[in-house]
């Protein structure tokens, strides 16, 4: 791909986000202003804004590689993310603006009066925001080594230093134009590149088998293999070998390979013809988590994606970054209609991933023999419609890209160095948050180093599904249920989200090998959630008497219309 | 808070503005009345007002189960409709997604609409 207009569009989108930063720096006065933009901005600004920091790097390189490699199946991550805010809606939205607080730990020290269950709530929004912050470090990282060849580290330490300067330097207030600005881009980012290559898709006479499966190859395409991989035939191919195949070296031999599994060592060249099937590979000795997830997908299918709809269902309203938003609707009534707004913006949003997915099968399938799936929304536009024109769409894929790292990071970013802030350094003010957001981004930035394999869309469902057996449980019931207790809240908190967290480490450090115990802990959400509602609601209804004695007023206040109470100007 | 209940009503001048748009405007707080959390009204009144808010939200959320859970099953149940897959997920499950979301606002804010007449009757006997 052809860098020369890539990276002035990258460099751009870093300059615009500093700018518009330092815009509302100019604006950003006092502490309130500093953290929640003074709760004083519109649906509108405000929706745009909360949908700019949601569609993430995920979003907008994960799902579309995902659909490559495992065909539709894997749009349940869009359909996810986006009903994650109806339920959130439907259960959480307006109370939770009313009950005034800032932050998830603030919620639960609200509701609960308990310092403890504060703690752990915080530490909890530690947790999944770092959890979320690692794909996005390692997405900008990809994204410049597909453009320019650059290290894998260096884009996400540019993502790092970027939105540490603009957080620590303007805070919510500058954040909310910056989010905002950053939706329209990303959405421009998608759309225009992918009128062309429908358009060029269709002049090629609109060829369909990419919703076929197996994915087959379109034209002659030449794959080298970076890293050692094993092929899985259940027929026999023929191609071209320049290298190693099962051990035995080959220069420019075209074989037949027979049914079974081939060892293709790194740095072999294969050659394939036109009409080939694309083989699948099988990384379990070397690697990638995509793999490891995907194969149990294969062993339990309908059990993969019962998790994965309960986990983004039920996980999104646990998300620190969406969470702190919605302290800036003024009140309740327009925290409702922000999220209808934002459920409007995304769904439009995620009708381009499977359009990107569908001519990446088509067009690119040989991603999934090097492995570098996340790459194909990148890699499209000069593949379909090449020249320059290719190139400049390119470019404007990648600053979108770029666009999708910075403003989820930097909502994390801001999210996660408010808890520090606020609950583990000693006092509060404006210089220890800058402190914070240092903090905030160096943790996952030198945590991306060892797990750097995890593919991106697939990290952040296990983030999704950390925060629905932790947050949701804690949210519905604190403000639905009158006798949930301290001790039932941590409880609950403890067993669903603990558990959850256990078994994402465990996933990560590839810990069980294959079986129905490595699917339950691929995908914890369908018993990590029931087991979170019910330790809370049990430990709760065993400690009766420790039931909060505001809890009446503190109820009715979170669902009181603001018209009904006098204290209400937050 | 003032201990003498005489003191804590509000005047209220005219009847109460019916206009959606009027009450919406960020910053109108009018603090025309206020409920007493302590008593056991205020918390009939609290309770009835969650519990109808609740029901509305289970009714959508019910919806959206329906809707949603048994696709995996069908696409299970039918391998051979991967275009059919493709469509549906990729593409019309968000529309409804927005209509339920949608309904659900009407119907909470009505329910809150309603809630705000009811008390304010009350007041003004």
């Amino acid at each position: 791909m052809n860098s020369s207009y890539a990276v002035p569009a990258v460099a751009l989108v870093v300059v615009a986000t500093v700018l518009v930063g330092a815009f509302g720096l100019r604006i950003s006065r006092t502490t309130s202003d500093f953290y929640v933009a003074s709760r004083t901005v519109g649906p509108r600004l405000n929706a745009a804004a909360i949908s700019g920091e949601y569609l993430s790097a995920a979003s907008f390189l994960g799902i579309a590689g995902l659909v490559l490699v495992q065909g539709p199946d894997m749009l349940w991550y869009p359909v996810g993310y986006t009903a994650g805010y109806l339920v959130l809606l439907l259960f959480v939205a307006a109370p939770l603006r009313r009950s005034g607080a800032y932050t998830l730990p603030d919620f639960a020290e609200a509701r609960l009066a308990s310092r403890t269950v504060r703690r752990l709530a915080g530490a909890f929004v530690v947790g999944v925001g770092w959890l979320y912050l690692l794909p996005q470090l390692r997405g900008a990282g990809l994204t410049l080594t597909v453009l320019t060849g650059a290290p894998d580290a260096l884009g996400g330490l540019i993502v790092a230093v970027v939105v540490v300067a603009t957080v620590a330097a303007g805070g919510m207030r500058s954040i909310t134009f910056v989010q905002a600005f950053q939706y329209w881009l990303k959405l421009t980012a998608l759309f225009v590149p992918a009128l062309f290559l429908v358009l060029a898709w269709q002049n090629a006479g609109a060829p369909t088998h990419a919703f076929d499966e197996p994915a087959t190859f379109r034209d002659r395409r030449v794959v080298d293999v970076q890293d050692t991989l094993s092929l899985k035939l259940d027929r026999p191919l023929t191609v071209t070998v320049t290298g190693t195949v099962d051990g035995s070296p080959r220069r420019d031999t075209r074989v037949t390979l027979p049914e079974g599994t081939h060892r293709i060592t790194a740095g072999t060249r294969l050659t394939f013809a036109r009409g080939t099937r694309v083989p699948a590979t099988d990384r379990g000795t070397n690697g990638g988590m995509s793999t490891s997830l995907a194969e149990s997908r294969e062993e339990r299918p309908l059990y993969a994606t019962y998790g994965l709809i309960l986990a983004t269902f039920l996980g999104t309203m646990g998300l620190p970054h969406v969470v702190v938003r919605f302290y800036t609707s003024p009140h309740g009534v327009a925290a409702r209609r922000t999220t209808v707004a934002v459920l409007a913006l995304i769904g439009l949003f995620y009708l381009l991933p499977p359009v990107y997915g569908a001519l990446g099968r088509l067009y690119t399938p040989e991603l999934t023999l090097t492995g570098e799936t996340d790459a194909a929304v990148l890699l499209l536009p000069d593949r379909v419609v090449g020249g320059l024109g290719g190139d400049l769409l390119g470019a404007l894929v990648a600053g979108g890209a770029f666009a999708a790292f910075l403003s989820t990071a930097s909502g994390l970013t801001m999210a996660v160095a408010g808890v520090l802030t606020q609950d583990v350094l000693p006092s509060r003010g404006v210089r220890h948050f800058r402190l914070g957001t240092v903090l905030a981004m160096a943790v996952p930035l030198a945590a991306s180093v060892p797990v750097g394999g995890l593919p991106v869309a697939d990290a952040v469902g296990l983030a999704f599904a950390v925060s629905a057996s932790s947050f949701c449980p804690l949210l519905v019931l604190g403000i639905w249920w009158r006798r949930l207790t301290p001790p039932g809240a941590a409880a609950g908190m403890l067993a669903g989200g603990g558990s959850a967290f256990c078994a994402v480490a465990a996933t990560m450090a590839r810990l069980p090998g294959t079986g129905s115990l490595h699917a339950l802990l691929a995908w914890p959400a369908l018993w990590s959630v029931p087991l979170g509602f019910l330790t809370m609601i049990l430990v709760s209804l065993a400690t009766p008497g420790r039931v909060p004695p505001q809890t009446g007023a503190i109820l009715a206040r979170f669902h009181l219309p603001e018209e009904l109470r006098a204290e209400v100007k937050a | 808070m003032p201990a003498d209940p005489t003191e804590r009503r509000v005047t209220v001048t005219g009847p109460p503005r019916r206009g959606r748009r009027g009450h919406r405007d960020p910053g109108y707080y009018r603090a025309r009345t206020e409920i007493d959390e302590q008593t056991t009204l205020g918390h009939t009144y609290v309770r009835s007002l969650m519990r109808s808010q609740l029901r509305v939200a289970l009714v959508v959320f019910a919806v959206l189960v329906l809707l949603v859970g048994p696709l995996p099953l069908v696409f299970a149940a039918a391998p051979d409709a991967r275009r059919l897959e493709w469509v549906v997920l990729g593409f019309c499950l968000y529309a409804p997604l927005i209509l339920l979301a949608r309904w659900y606002v009407r119907r909470a804010e009505r329910n809150e609409e309603d809630f705000v007449r009811l008390v304010e009757d009350r007041q003004d006997r």
